[in-house]
């Protein structure tokens, strides 16, 4: 066969699905949080444009969240499928983590989904914007979950191991271990901020094709408002996220870092090709001195190289180098874009400056980049662990053969790309098509819908109001 | 300590699977349906029936996932290695019903490839349940804490018996559901069809329950020995009240009947399983106090579900009653 082992193959498998799947999170989590703010703001000031804005996103937001919901229940199962050994080892401390995702966010969610989607005129509008916060913080508790059980496999506590297998001591230690809230932190502007750059891109593109375009001006002026203002937060929740690290997972930061020798005073790198089998980082161009001052905040603190880890226990440095340096470069990228923003706000510019609205335009897709470089730099720095330090990935795997990994890989890469492919085609379509479209004026007064059906309307209205 | 920790969460899980099965299954149901509706009208009316609540309904079965992982890890780590490429089809099949119900309201040209995707999606997704339940009534190899069986054991003639009751099964749920939810020729049709599936459904039921006591001895005898057999007599003479009550209410057109018919043939053939495999959680051997996970996890769990699961019932509940009564075509959203 391709010389790939079930190990690999499972492994592949997970970072594929899990990567698809958080693309739609990281959107859904901003924009449920963005749909409540404008349900809000149109409550609060009654101003027409914040409604039409409201039905512009929750039709794309609709799209976004269908996607994270189906290739969300791939993962759920995939920890049984694929890495039973490791639902059986972990399974008392993580199973009920999940669980109470499951209770806490996800019934939460989905209950309120319907009527935020689909109740427009079947509940007052008081109710409804209370649904679209349910959903909202639907999404932030599953964030709260899912990050816990992830951090605890990279910063376990809280548990005893028996025969071999954890089980939890302390649940406040487990749930709140030492990374968790770095990484909460961290990945919750990272989600704030992708939304941010969409609905700012969404608004710059339709601003140069029409420079009037109110509900365009409102969703670009809230977009880089969220640029200016979180965006410098990110790189200082980052920042300290590193420290953690560096406290609990130093052989990760060695490895992001590409750093051989333990030493004081140690530079930091713009470039270079951390070769695992030579033990250094080639073509290395750094600068002195600046890894140890942002690391230990001293110029000389001494941080400790990858060698001092046997060779079986090194995380990937070649790849998780640049993925590192991909996001940390991205997020000055965003810092930019909003003082920009800000300065050409305060110069009275910010609609009409064409360059500045292409740039925004070409930064859509940067959150979403930063959110895979990121997962990708925390996960592949824990290998050759799943549990960190104490359970080898190798002996996380089912028992099962590897020509079934191949074969359910292979349909899931066919199926993501083709379905995820549509979606977001579609998505696009709809965010080209504009908010004007979506202008859909609701009576005043409307309470609960007619339950009978509206005589007049004769089951005849066409389809025309619904999305194109 | 006094309450028998796995007992309560083997219970829980049940009530996960059941509440699934039915509110899922009237979901699926539908998109079963469909391909016997080639009227576009109509299937938008279908499928906005359940628009609004399938997300909800769906998370019943990630509950009964992840509440496995949580009490009972041992079991989530033989059944689903054991089950691995139904499993695995199902998801996918999901994936394709799932997203038709955004994707089918966009696409223009491509429509019709969402039907059919919405169709085909639903069918799979209950065919590969179906016979994922048949594989496992019949046993699961394990030795130590794992799955020690073949790639293809869940290939079974039984299992492939099920999954065929089961697609029968859930089309009469969701032709049920319809029957409360449409009016007009629709409704005409769904009536017509009730008989027929109801009629389907129950010889399966008959099938499967003569079935299975062949795989084990001891259901055998659960079932069949004095006294039992007049214990467990009411059960199927429960089924039989039950399906001519059906036959009667789809005669006199009554709109809600055939749903509560329906959901009572399924509570009791739901019951009847779970007799026949007390106490095991992993068919034959393994009982559920021997997977049990550890009881500091399922107390950890337990305050939350006694919180949350009533809450959760409550808000599906309201979320139901917002969008209740009849649905017309152009009741869609956005
Ligand atoms: C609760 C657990 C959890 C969560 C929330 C995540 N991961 Fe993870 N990840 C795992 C649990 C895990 C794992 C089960 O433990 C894996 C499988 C093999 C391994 O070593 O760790 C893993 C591996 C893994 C790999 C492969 C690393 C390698 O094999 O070298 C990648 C690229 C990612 N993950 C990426 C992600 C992304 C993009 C996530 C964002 C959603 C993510 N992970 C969230
Ligand atoms: C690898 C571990 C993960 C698993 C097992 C997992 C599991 C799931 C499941 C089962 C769903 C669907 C729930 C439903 O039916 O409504 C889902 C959706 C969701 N997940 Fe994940 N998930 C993982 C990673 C993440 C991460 C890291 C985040 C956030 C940072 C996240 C945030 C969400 C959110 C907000 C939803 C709601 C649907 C959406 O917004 O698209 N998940 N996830
Ligand atoms: C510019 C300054 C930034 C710094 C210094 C920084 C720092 C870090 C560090 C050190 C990690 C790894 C932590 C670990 O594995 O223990 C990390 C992970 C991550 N980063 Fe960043 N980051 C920055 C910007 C961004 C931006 C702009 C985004 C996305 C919009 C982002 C998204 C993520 C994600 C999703 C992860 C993985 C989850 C986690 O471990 O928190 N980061 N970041």
């Amino acid at each position: 066969m391709s010389g790939l082992d079930a190990l690999d193959l499972a492994r592949i498998q997970f970072a594929f699905t899990v990567s698809f799947h958080i693309l739609f999170p990281s959107f859904t989590i901003g924009l449920a949080s963005y749909l409540a703010v404008l349900g809000g703001l149109w409550l609060w000031t009654g101003r027409e444009v914040f409604h039409t804005l409201a039905r512009f996103w929750s039709r794309i937001f609709a799209m976004s969240f269908g996607m994270g919901v189906v290739s969300g229940v791939v993962m759920s199962y995939q920890f049984g499928t694929n890495w039973s050994r490791f639902s059986d080892v972990a399974g008392n401390v993580l199973g009920p983590l999940l669980s109470y995702e499951v209770l806490t966010a996800f019934f939460l969610e989905a209950g309120f989904l319907g009527i935020m989607l689909f109740g427009w005129n079947r509940v007052g509008r008081g109710l409804h914007f209370f649904a679209t916060c349910m959903v909202a913080v639907g999404t932030l508790i599953s964030t709260f979950w899912i990050l816990s059980a992830n951090s605890w496999m990279h910063t376990p506590q809280g548990h005893a191991i028996r025969d071999g297998r954890f089980f939890p001591e302390d649940w406040l230690q487990v749930i709140f271990n030492p990374s968790f809230p770095y990484r909460l932190a961290h990945m919750v502007l990272a989600a704030y901020l992708t939304t941010a750059f969409v609905v700012g891109a969404v608004g710059a593109w339709h601003l140069l094709r029409n420079g009037r375009n109110e509900a365009a001006r409102v969703m670009f002026s809230m977009a880089m408002w969220m640029a200016t203002l979180v965006a410098p937060v990110q790189i200082f929740a980052g920042d300290a996220h590193g420290l953690n690290t560096l406290e609990h997972q130093p052989e990760k930061i060695a490895a992001i870092e590409g750093h051989w020798e333990t030493s004081r005073g140690m530079p930091l790198f713009l470039f270079g090709w951390p070769d695992m089998e030579r033990e250094e980082t080639r073509l290395a161009l750094g600068i002195p001195h600046l890894g140890s001052l942002i690391l230990t905040h001293s110029w000389d603190g001494e941080v400790r190289g990858l060698k001092e880890w046997p060779k079986d226990q090194r995380p990937p440095s070649t790849v998780i180098f640049w993925t590192f340096r991909a996001m940390v470069g991205l997020g000055m990228l965003m810092a930019l874009t909003g003082l920009l923003a800000l300065w050409l706000r305060w110069r009275g510019q910010l609609y009409d400056t064409k360059l500045f609205h292409h740039a925004a335009v070409a930064m859509a897709p940067a959150g979403f980049v930063a959110i895979l470089c990121g997962w990708i730099t925390t996960e592949m720095g824990r290998q050759p662990w799943v549990v960190h330090g104490l359970l080898r990935t190798s002996d996380a795997l089912s028992p099962v053969p590897a020509h079934n990994v191949a074969v359910s890989l292979a349909a899931f890469v066919v199926v993501y790309l083709i379905v995820f492919g549509v979606g977001v085609f579609y998505i696009l379509r709809l965010m080209r098509a504009g908010p004007e479209t979506v202008h859909v004026p609701v009576p005043e007064g409307v309470r609960a819908a007619p339950m009978r059906p509206l005589s007049a309307a004769g089951g005849t209205v066409e389809s025309g109001g619904r999305a194109r | 300590m006094s309450i028998d920790l796995p007992l309560v969460f083997a219970a829980i899980i049940a009530f996960g699977v059941i509440m699934y099965v039915v509110m899922d299954g009237f979901d699926l149901g539908v998109g079963i349906l469909y391909p016997f509706f080639k009227d576009r009208g109509d299937r938008d009316v279908m499928m906005n029936t359940i628009a609004p609540v399938w997300d909800g309904n769906e998370t019943w079965l990630v509950l009964g996932g992840v509440a496995l992982f949580g009490a009972f890890p041992m079991a989530y780590a033989v059944i689903l290695p054991a089950l691995y490429l139904p499993l695995m089809l199902m998801l996918v099949a999901l994936i394709f019903r799932g997203v038709a119900f955004e994707f089918r309201f966009k696409a223009a040209r491509t429509r019709p490839l969402w039907d059919f995707a919405f169709a085909a999606g639903s069918t799979v997704a209950t065919f590969c349940q179906g016979l994922a339940l048949g594989a496992f009534v019949q046993g699961i190899k394990v030795s130590g804490r794992g799955f020690a069986g073949g790639t293809f054991d869940w290939l079974t003639p039984f299992a492939l018996f099920t999954g065929a009751a089961l697609v029968a099964g859930y089309a009469m749920l969701g032709c049920a559901w319809l029957i409360m939810k449409t009016e007009g020729g629709l409704r005409d049709r769904l009536f017509a069809m009730m008989r027929p599936i109801g009629l389907v459904v129950l010889a399966f039921i008959a099938g499967v329950s003569l079935w299975t006591p062949f795989h084990d001895p001891q259901i055998m005898t659960r079932w069949f020995s004095w006294p039992n057999i007049a214990y467990l007599s009411p059960v199927p003479i429960l089924v039989a009240l039950l399906g001519l009550g059906l036959v009667r209410a789809v005669r006199r057109r009554h709109e809600s009947g055939p749903f509560l018919y329906t959901l009572g043939l399924f509570v009791l053939s739901y019951a009847g399983l779970a007799i026949s495999l007390w106490p095991d959680i992993v068919p034959p051997d393994v009982s559920i106090w021997d997977a049990s996970g550890a009881p500091e996890s399922q107390r950890f769990l337990i305050v939350g579900m006694a919180i949350l699961i009533p809450v959760i019932l409550g808000y599906t509940g309201y979320s139901y009653w917002v969008f209740r009564g009849k649905v017309r075509a152009d009741s869609g959203y956005h």
